[in-house]
């Protein structure tokens, strides 16, 4: 009876170590193989329009909302202090920071890894990375990762698109509907937000979440069962997984570049 | 979509990051104001300098014509020495006044300049003479608890004599 739970807890932690180590190799193997698909870049830029391009939508009109939402919140919080001229600052220092970077990995992982996850996990239910393999093409660096330069790529453009618009967006609210000096608006922030520090590190952070939320989609399609539930399941996985880590990944890289003011 | 059209839209998808990124450290960042404007450095030497920070705007009358460029401390005299680029077009008489003042009642400190009566005129490497130290609160409380202090001590003895 012990010896049976002892067994169950050993085997358990074994499949979380074998799947660790399976993520691991997965992830060496796709920057092997990306020299070779730079080499036949229009599958690249294929990619790029797929999972960039037409996550674009979802992403601008996420970022003008949420400039739109933190415009009016933080008049509301600012008013009573009289500081409403840093409107503009905070909005924008709130944006290139932390939202621009974790909520367009968030949406991507939702928009464009999912669609990474299902289209790998049903090339590889019908057989179709097998057979490539058969005929002597290395699926890896023919299907996998062109993706995965495509998602690396498109993140941080998207991330910048998502701050820019969200501080238009304020503009849009802060200034032309509630009536804040338009010059106080802009010269805060450019007294104020270091290139380096705050945007640069920002785009840094888009970087990192590219690289995760794009090679966690590739791998979970993968990993895939070869059955309509095994592809419902990665799917699902891929959003639960990128998240955490986009999320996870967030505090670690906040501690870091902005440990000291 | 041809293949044609997709590198088009991937073209114009990259343009439009890029254009972000130019909006985001141009406009809303401070890369527009990195050696823009050409301008004559004089220093100027402070008692304490409070919170003065590099970067930090020298004003006129309230208009910013200059920014703080370096700040360091005079090993002889252990005195702040202040280094400020002033804009080109800006000419000060030479015996004018520099202060360290702060702009609201918590807000960032400045360094205000005030023009002199001289007909010289202040050019690049001069030491501003007259100026005229940061107000640390600290030193203004333990000032007044003194003088308090002190008054309380006069009351004190006038009454036993």
């Amino acid at each position: 009876m012990t010896s049976d739970l002892l067994a169950a807890l050993g085997a358990r932690t074994l499949r979380v170590l074998q799947s660790f180590g399976r993520a691991a190799l997965f992830f060496v193997d796709l920057l092997v193989h990306m020299p070779a698909a730079l080499r036949r870049f229009s599958l690249v830029v294929r990619q790029i329009h797929a999972i960039g391009n037409l996550s674009l939508v979802i992403i601008l009109s996420s970022g003008l909302a949420v400039g739109f939402v933190l415009a009016l919140q933080m008049y509301y919080a600012l008013v009573t202090y009289g500081a409403t001229e840093s409107l503009g600052l905070i909005v924008n220092l709130s944006l290139v920071r932390e939202l621009g970077p974790v909520v367009t990995a968030l949406l991507f992982a939702g928009r464009a890894g999912t669609s990474l996850t299902a289209e790998i996990g049903l090339m590889k239910a019908g057989e179709q990375l097998a057979a490539m393999e058969m005929m002597a093409v290395d699926p890896r660096s023919r299907v996998l990762a062109p993706r995965f330069i495509g998602g690396v790529i498109s993140m941080p453009l998207l991330a910048v698109l998502f701050s820019a618009i969200g501080i238009l967006g304020a503009y849009v609210v802060g200034v032309l509907l509630i009536g804040l000096d338009s010059g106080n608006f802009w010269s805060l922030m450019q007294a104020r937000v270091d290139v380096w520090r705050d945007v640069g590190n920002g785009i840094v952070k888009s970087f990192a979440f590219g690289v995760v939320c794009t090679a966690v989609a590739l791998y979970q399609g993968h990993e895939t069962e070869a059955t309509p539930e095994g592809v419902a399941y990665a799917t699902t996985r891929t959003v639960v997984v990128s998240s955490l880590s986009v999320l996870g990944l967030d505090f670690m890289l906040t501690a870091l570049m902005f440990s000291t003011p | 979509m041809s293949k044609k059209g997709i590198e088009t839209m991937v073209g114009l998808f990259v343009l439009l990051g890029l254009a972000g990124a130019l909006f985001l450290s141009l406009k809303a960042a401070n890369l527009a104001s990195f050696g823009e404007q050409k301008g004559y450095t004089v220093r100027a030497r402070f008692d304490n300098i409070g919170g003065l920070k590099p970067r930090a705007p020298v004003r006129s009358a309230g208009v910013t014509i200059g920014r703080v460029k370096r700040i360091a401390l005079d090993p002889k005299t252990f005195q702040g020495v202040v280094t400020m680029e002033i804009d080109d077009d800006v000419r000060f008489p030479k015996d004018s006044s520099a202060k360290i003042l702060t702009s609201g009642l918590l807000g960032d400190q400045y360094i205000g300049l005030e023009p002199g009566a001289d007909e010289k005129e202040l050019v690049a490497g001069d030491v501003i003479r007259q100026t005229q130290s940061a107000v640390v609160l600290e030193n203004l409380i333990g000032q007044m608890i003194f003088n308090k202090a002190a008054e309380a001590g006069d009351a004190g003895g006038a009454s036993k004599k």
